[in-house]
C-alpha cells in the first residue's frame, strides 16, 4: 500500500535520480573491445573449464555472423552501442573471502540503496539478525535470501546455510561452475540457446556472473531468494547469467531488483535469465527494474535488451513471470514460457511505465505444445511525459496442444498528451480445441477520478500515483510482500513531474 | 461578531462560455445550516463544483472568502485541508484503490497540511472507528475499493463516513439525497445531524423538500437561474414544495 508517508519522503529527491551515485573502488577491467583473446581472458580470469571456454567461443564465432535486430517499435532513435568500446569485465579488485573482507565501499552503495547487508551479523550468528536482515529489505516479513551482484561478479551471498540444510543450491553461476558443474553444463542454454538472438548470443559469449538456483525434488524454498544487480562501473556492459532449476515437485520465489547509478553515456544491459520447471514444479519470478531513464532530452539511460524465458519442462508445472519495469531508456523484452509439459500452467503480469523520453517495447510469447496447457497475461502500460510504451506478446498454439487455453488482458493508461501507448499482440492457433482470447484497452487518467481525490485533500501528483497504483493493482498483487512496497514507491518516483 | 465561515460575494461563473451563476450572494457563520433548493439547471451543483474548486467552472466576477481568506486563491486539496468538504453528487469509482488507502492518504495529507504527525495503520483505524458510530455506518465499506460496486444509497454513505474521518468545518452536501431510499436517506441525515455541534457549517443542496424533514437548515434558499431569488426559514421549502418552482421562475423573470 501507498502511504503519504512514502510518497512525502520520496517528493523531496524530487526528479534527482534517487539512487544516482557512483562508488569509487578499485575495479579491474578487460580492455574495451570484443574479440576471441577477450572471450578466452573472460573464462581464464574465472578459471572456468574447457567446456564452457569452448561454449563461449562457439557463441562468439555465431554472433559474429549475426545482424543488430531493429524490428522494435521505437519513436525515438537512439545510438546503438558501439560494441568494441565496451569493456566486457570488470571486477572488484580484491576478491572477498567473506563478508567482513567487502569493500565498505560496497557495503555503503548497498546502504544508499536499502540493501540490507546485515547478514553479515547471521553469518556471525548474532541472534535475530536473520529475521531483522529480511525486515529491512521492504517490511515483509518473509525471510529474503540476497545474492548481490556488483557489476559483474557476486559479492556476497547470504542464508547460505540453512538453503544447504534443504539441499538447495544458491550461489554466484561462476561458483555454480566450479562447484556444480554438471548441473550447469546440462542446462545452460537448454532454455535460451547460444545462438537465440544477437544479445543472448552476445551474452552467452561473455556474461561475467549471475545467480545460480536449484531446488532439490520436492523441496519448497523456505525463503525468497533475491538478487540485487547494479551497474556501477562507467562504460561496462552487464552480462549476467541467471539460471534456475527447480526439479520435480519443487517451489521457489526469486525477486530481481535492479538500480544502477547515473551516468551520462547510455550502458548497455544484456542479461539471460533461464528457467526449467520439472513435473509439478513452481517457480515464480518477481523483478523489478528501475535503472536510471536518461533525462528529460533522453540523454543517459540504461539499455535494457534482456532475454528472459522459461520452461514448463514436466507436467503440470508452473511458471509465473511478474515483472515491474519503471527504469531504463530502451526496455526490449520478453519474458516467455514454453509450456511443454502436459497440464502446465504459465502467467506473466506486467507493470511498464515510460516518462520524460523513455521507451519499452514489451510483453511475452506464450508457447503452447503440451496439452491442457494455459496461459495467463496481464499487461499494465502505463505512458506519462514523452514516454512510449509498447506491448508486444504472442500467442502460440502448436498442433499437439489440445485444449490449451490462453486469456490475455492488455490495459493501456495515458498520463499527458505527449505520450504513447501501442499494442501488438500476434496469436497463432494451429490446433482447433486451443482457444485465445485476448482483452485490451486505453485510457486517460479521468479528471473526475483525480478531482474527487485532490477534493480530499490528496495533491494531484499523490492522486496520480494512487489512481495508477489501482490501475496496476492486478500486478501487484501478484509481488511479493517485499517488493508490493517498493513496486508503489518506485511507481510515485517515476511518475515524479509528469502532471502539470 | 466572529468571522463568518463563508461569504460569497456576486459570485458570476460560467462553464464552456455559458453563465451558469450569475451574482450569488451567501453568507454562512459557524454552526449554520443552509439549504439551497432550485430546480434542474439552475446552477446548485455548478455553485458546489466553484466551492471545492473544479477547474472547469470560471468565475467572471465576484469573490469567495472561507474563514476570511480568500478561498479562489486555494487549491482544491488545499481547500479541502483547510476543512471544506464536499458530499458529490455522483461518487467515482476508484478501481484498484482500497478505501483504507483512499482515507489514509486524504487524512494524512491534511494531517501534514497542518503540520501534525502523520497517522499510523492502527491510528487510522481507531479513528474509522469512532466516526464509523458517529454516523451509524459499517466498517465493512472502508474494506472495499473507493465506490467500486457501491449501490447508490452507499456510495452517498461512504461519502458522510468520509465527511466524518475528516472531520470537515464546513461541508457542502450535492443533492445527497438523490437516488436514496427512505432508509439511506434517514441514515445519511442522522450523519449529518450528528455532526451538527454548533460550529460546523453545512450547506446542503437538494431538489426536494424532504431532505430538509430530516436535516433541519437554518435558513433556505431558492436558486433559480444562477441567483437566489427568495431566502427565508424552512416555511421557504414548505411553500416551494406546495407550489413548485415555476411560480419563482415566473417572479424572477417578470422582475428582470
Amino acid at each position: 500500500m501507498t502511504t503519504t508517508e512514502e510518497v512525502a519522503k520520496i517528493t523531496q529527491d524530487k526528479r534527482d535520480y534517487k539512487y544516482g551515485f557512483v562508488t569509487d573502488i578499485e575495479q579491474e577491467f578487460a580492455p574495451p573491445g570484443l574479440n576471441e583473446d577477450i572471450v578466452r581472458f573472460i573464462s581464464a580470469k574465472k578459471g572456468e573449464p574447457e567446456w564452457l571456454l569452448e561454449w563461449r567461443l562457439k557463441a562468439f564465432r555465431h554472433w559474429q555472423t549475426m545482424e543488430e535486430p531493429d524490428w522494435q517499435f521505437l519513436p525515438y532513435s537512439y545510438e546503438r552501442p558501439n560494441y568494441q568500446g565496451i569493456s566486457y569485465y570488470a571486477a572488484p579488485k580484491e576478491k572477498p573471502k567473506s563478508l567482513d573482507e567487502i569493500d565498505p565501499a560496497i557495503l555503503e552503495t548497498y546502504n544508499k540503496l536499502g540493501i540490507p547487508l546485515e547478514e553479515q551479523k547471521v553469518l556471525a550468528g548474532v541472534e535475530g539478525a536473520a529475521t531483522s536482515a529480511a525486515d529491512a529489505l521492504g517490511g515483509g516479513g518473509g525471510k529474503v535470501a540476497v545474492d548481490a551482484v556488483f557489476d559483474s561478479v557476486s559479492v556476497a551471498t547470504t542464508f547460505q546455510d540453512e538453503l544447504e540444510k534443504h539441499g538447495i543450491i544458491f550461489c554466484s553461476i561462476s561458483e555454480a561452475v566450479k562447484n556444480h558443474g554438471d548441473l550447469v553444463k546440462r542446462y545452460l542454454g537448454s532454455v535460451v540457446p547460444y545462438s537465440d538472438n544477437f544479445y543472448a548470443t552476445l551474452n552467452s559469449a561473455v556474461f561475467s556472473d549471475g545467480s545460480f538456483v536449484y531446488i532439490p525434488k520436492g523441496v519448497k524454498c523456505p525463503m525468497e531468494l533475491s538478487t540485487y544487480f547494479r551497474i556501477n562501473a562507467s562504460n561496462t556492459g552487464q552480462f549476467e547469467r541467471t539460471l534456475i532449476i527447480a526439479d520435480e515437485g519443487s517451489t521457489v520465489s526469486y525477486l530481481e531488483g535492479c538500480t544502477a547509478p547515473m551516468r551520462d553515456e547510455n550502458q548497455l544491459h544484456a542479461a539471460v535469465v533461464e528457467l526449467v520447471a520439472h513435473k509439478d514444479a513452481t517457480i515464480k519470478y518477481s523483478t523489478i527494474q528501475n535503472w536510471y531513464p536518461g533525462d528529460e532530452t533522453g540523454k543517459g539511460g540504461i539499455f535494457n535488451f534482456v532475454t528472459k524465458r522459461g520452461i514448463c519442462e514436466g507436467d503440470r508445472s508452473h511458471i509465473s513471470w511478474t515483472q515491474v519495469e519503471t527504469g531504463s531508456a530502451v526496455t526490449w523484452k520478453y519474458p516467455s514460457c514454453i509450456l511443454k509439459g502436459d497440464d502446465s500452467k504459465a502467467e506473466f503480469y506486467s507493470v511498464a511505465l515510460t516518462n520524460l523520453r523513455q521507451q519499452a517495447d514489451t510483453g511475452t510469447k506464450m508457447i503452447h505444445i503440451g496439452k491442457n496447457t494455459t496461459s495467463h497475461i496481464i499487461s499494465k502500460g502505463i505512458s506519462a511525459g514523452e514516454g512510449h510504451n509498447t506491448y508486444r506478446g504472442l500467442v502460440q498454439m502448436n498442433k499437439g496442444a489440445a485444449n490449451a487455453k490462453n486469456f490475455t488482458q492488455c490495459d493501456s493508461i495515458l498520463i499527458g498528451d505527449r505520450c504513447g501507448a501501442h499494442t501488438f499482440p500476434y496469436i497463432d492457433v494451429r490446433n482447433p480445441t486451443a482457444s485465445a482470447e485476448h482483452e485490451a484497452s486505453t485510457t486517460k487518467i479521468a479528471e473526475d477520478q483525480l478531482f474527487y481525490c485532490t477534493a480530499r485533500g490528496i495533491e494531484e501528483e499523490d492522486a496520480v500515483s494512487l489512481l495508477v497504483n489501482g490501475f496496476c493493482k492486478e500486478v501487484f498483487n501478484e509481488l511479493p510482500m517485499e517488493f508490493a512496497v517498493e513496486a508503489n514507491k518506485l511507481l510515485a518516483v517515476s511518475l515524479e513531474g509528469s502532471v502539470g | 461578531m466572529s468571522t463568518p465561515l463563508l461569504e460569497i460575494k456576486n459570485l458570476h461563473a460560467e462553464v464552456e462560455g455559458n453563465e451558469i451563476l450569475n451574482g450569488i450572494n451567501l453568507t454562512i457563520n459557524p454552526g449554520e445550516v443552509h439549504s439551497i433548493m432550485g430546480p434542474n439547471g439552475s446552477g446548485k451543483s455548478t455553485l458546489a463544483q466553484v466551492l471545492a474548486g473544479k477547474d472547469d467552472c470560471d468565475i467572471t466576477q465576484g469573490q469567495i472568502l472561507y474563514k476570511g481568506k480568500d478561498l479562489l486563491d486555494l487549491d482544491p486539496n488545499e481547500r479541502a485541508c483547510e476543512g471544506l468538504f464536499l458530499a458529490f453528487q455522483y461518487p467515482v469509482e476508484i478501481p484498484g484503490v482500497s478505501s483504507m488507502q483512499f482515507l489514509k492518504a486524504a487524512v494524512n495529507a491534511k494531517r501534514e497540511y497542518h503540520g501534525l504527525e502523520e497517522l499510523d495503520g492502527v491510528q487510522l483505524l481507531q479513528l474509522f472507528r469512532e466516526k464509523a458510530d458517529v454516523v451509524n455506518i459499517s466498517m465493512d465499506m472502508v474494506k472495499r475499493n473507493v465506490n467500486e460496486g457501491f449501490s447508490g444509497g452507499e456510495k452517498k454513505r461512504f461519502e458522510i463516513f468520509q465527511m466524518a474521518v475528516l472531520d470537515s468545518e464546513f461541508a457542502v452536501l450535492d443533492e445527497t439525497d438523490s437516488g436514496l431510499d427512505i432508509d439511506a436517506l434517514r441514515i445519511v441525515s442522522e450523519g449529518v445531524t450528528n455532526m451538527r455541534d454548533g460550529k460546523r457549517g453545512f450547506l446542503v443542496i437538494t431538489h426536494y423538500q424532504r431532505l430538509l424533514n430530516h436535516i433541519v437548515p437554518d435558513v433556505v434558499h431558492v436558486l433559480v437561474d444562477g441567483q437566489i431569488v427568495k431566502s427565508g426559514g424552512i416555511e421557504v421549502a414548505t411553500e416551494l414544495e406546495q407550489q413548485g418552482y415555476a411560480s419563482w421562475a415566473e417572479a424572477e423573470a417578470t422582475a428582470s
